[in-house]
């Protein structure tokens, strides 16, 4: 750690290799593939587990960054995204893009693809595996925690950039459990 | 696995023994040079994201010991593909060929580029030639891991234990590598017999 991070010091601030989290990416689509055998399949689950991921991030995000606000529209909601989840998560930046006229769908654009590094898809695959699913899962998920329904989808990604469009859908109420009354 | 110009690259298609036909719009992934690998990632995405991975290959295994050879394999895709990386880029592509350098090695400079730091100790066993022991106190994959009572010896650093034994395999040191529970974790790294055999040989001959 020789670089100066804004996060308070901590077991938090750790860093891990890029290469070791791309393999091992690699290693789970690759396992994903050889159980499941069909790409589509492979990215529902990818979705799942990113989702799963999504819920906790939520908070960590959160816990850790104290000078996030109450978002209340998109336009703060992507920038969170970009400029502080993005960043601090994945260690690339990203921009946000291609506002939709009722402002409620925009693209978000990766600089750089942490999950691709090394990866070739082959070209049988390709159609139909979207590799970095995973990242729209988390997306959703994490939204999930924040009272947003939000749909989300890869528009193009390769090794140098992913473009995933995020489109707001509704907000959830809370809402009490059944049989809690 | 390819190498062309010095340039390494990973692919999924020779993991599924595919044929690899020609790449696509974007040039081929092997026309690209080998990035210097000072990216980072956040530990918690690493964490989570092998946390789902456990909880994967836990829905799919029946016993403690499938899902501890799961999280071994996951270590040797990575390691065998990490392995050609580090040398290239730490030792200009010069190999160990010797058993305690090579150890060394994989304490120290692997180590350093997978978790930034080295691992603790290295020992060989009192009782057996061909058994050494790499110890960590604290790996990082079990920061986060609580093992449920019914699973009492199950330790994710086998995940770990698979990068190792795919970096020892790959450098012709071949050996089965299993992570125990002792002093934090212990990786114990069990030679076939002809690799220490070799070795002793080198030692009589440089004697």
């Amino acid at each position: 750690m020789s670089k100066q991070t804004k996060f308070p010091m901590g077991i938090d601030s750790k860093k891990i290799s890029g290469e070791l989290f791309a393999l091992t990416y690699g290693a789970l689509v690759a396992e994903l593939l050889r159980d499941l055998e069909n790409p589509l399949a492979v990215n529902r689950q990818l979705d799942k587990m990113g989702y799963n991921i999504g819920l906790r991030l939520a908070d960590d995000l959160l816990a850790k960054n104290s000078q996030i606000q109450r978002c209340t529209d998109m336009h703060q909601v992507a920038d969170v995204l970009a400029k502080i989840a993005v960043r601090s998560y994945l260690g690339v930046t990203a921009q946000v893009s291609n506002w939709n006229s009722r402002n409620d769908e925009f693209s978000l654009v990766l600089d750089a693809n942490p999950l691709a590094e090394f990866v070739e898809v082959p070209p049988e695959l390709a159609q139909d595996l979207r590799y970095s699913q995973i990242l729209c899962g988390a997306i959703r998920g994490a939204l999930e925690m924040m009272h947003m329904e939000v749909q989300t989808f890869i528009v193009q990604e390769h090794s140098q950039s992913v473009e995933i469009r995020v489109k707001f859908i509704r907000i959830l109420q809370e809402s009490v459990p059944p049989g809690d009354d | 696995m390819f190498i062309a110009n010095g340039k390494i690259s990973f692919t999924f298609a020779d993991l599924l023994k595919m044929q690899r036909v020609g790449s696509g719009k974007h040039g081929s992934i092997l026309d690209k040079s080998l990035s210097r690998g000072k990216t980072e990632v956040n530990f918690s995405s690493f964490a989570l994201l092998f946390a789902e991975m456990i909880r994967y290959a836990n829905n799919r295994s029946n016993t403690v010991s499938d899902l501890q050879d799961k999280l071994l394999g996951y270590g040797k895709f990575v390691g065998s593909r990490l392995l050609d990386v580090i040398v290239l880029r730490e030792k200009g592509y010069r190999r160990e060929v010797k058993l305690l350098n090579m150890l060394m090695f994989v304490k120290g400079t692997i180590w350093k580029n997978l978790f930034n730091k080295e691992a603790d100790k290295l020992e060989r066993s009192n009782d057996d030639p061909c058994q050494y022991l790499l110890i960590e106190k604290e790996p990082i994959v079990n920061t986060y891991i609580s093992v449920p009572k019914d699973k009492g010896n199950l330790n994710c650093a086998s995940f770990i234990a698979g990068i190792i034994e795919a970096v020892l395999e790959a450098s012709n040191f071949s050996c089965k590598v299993s992570a125990h529970w002792h002093d934090g974790t212990t990786y114990i790294i069990q030679f076939d017999r002809h690799v220490i055999a070799r070795e002793n040989a080198l030692l009589e001959l440089t004697r």
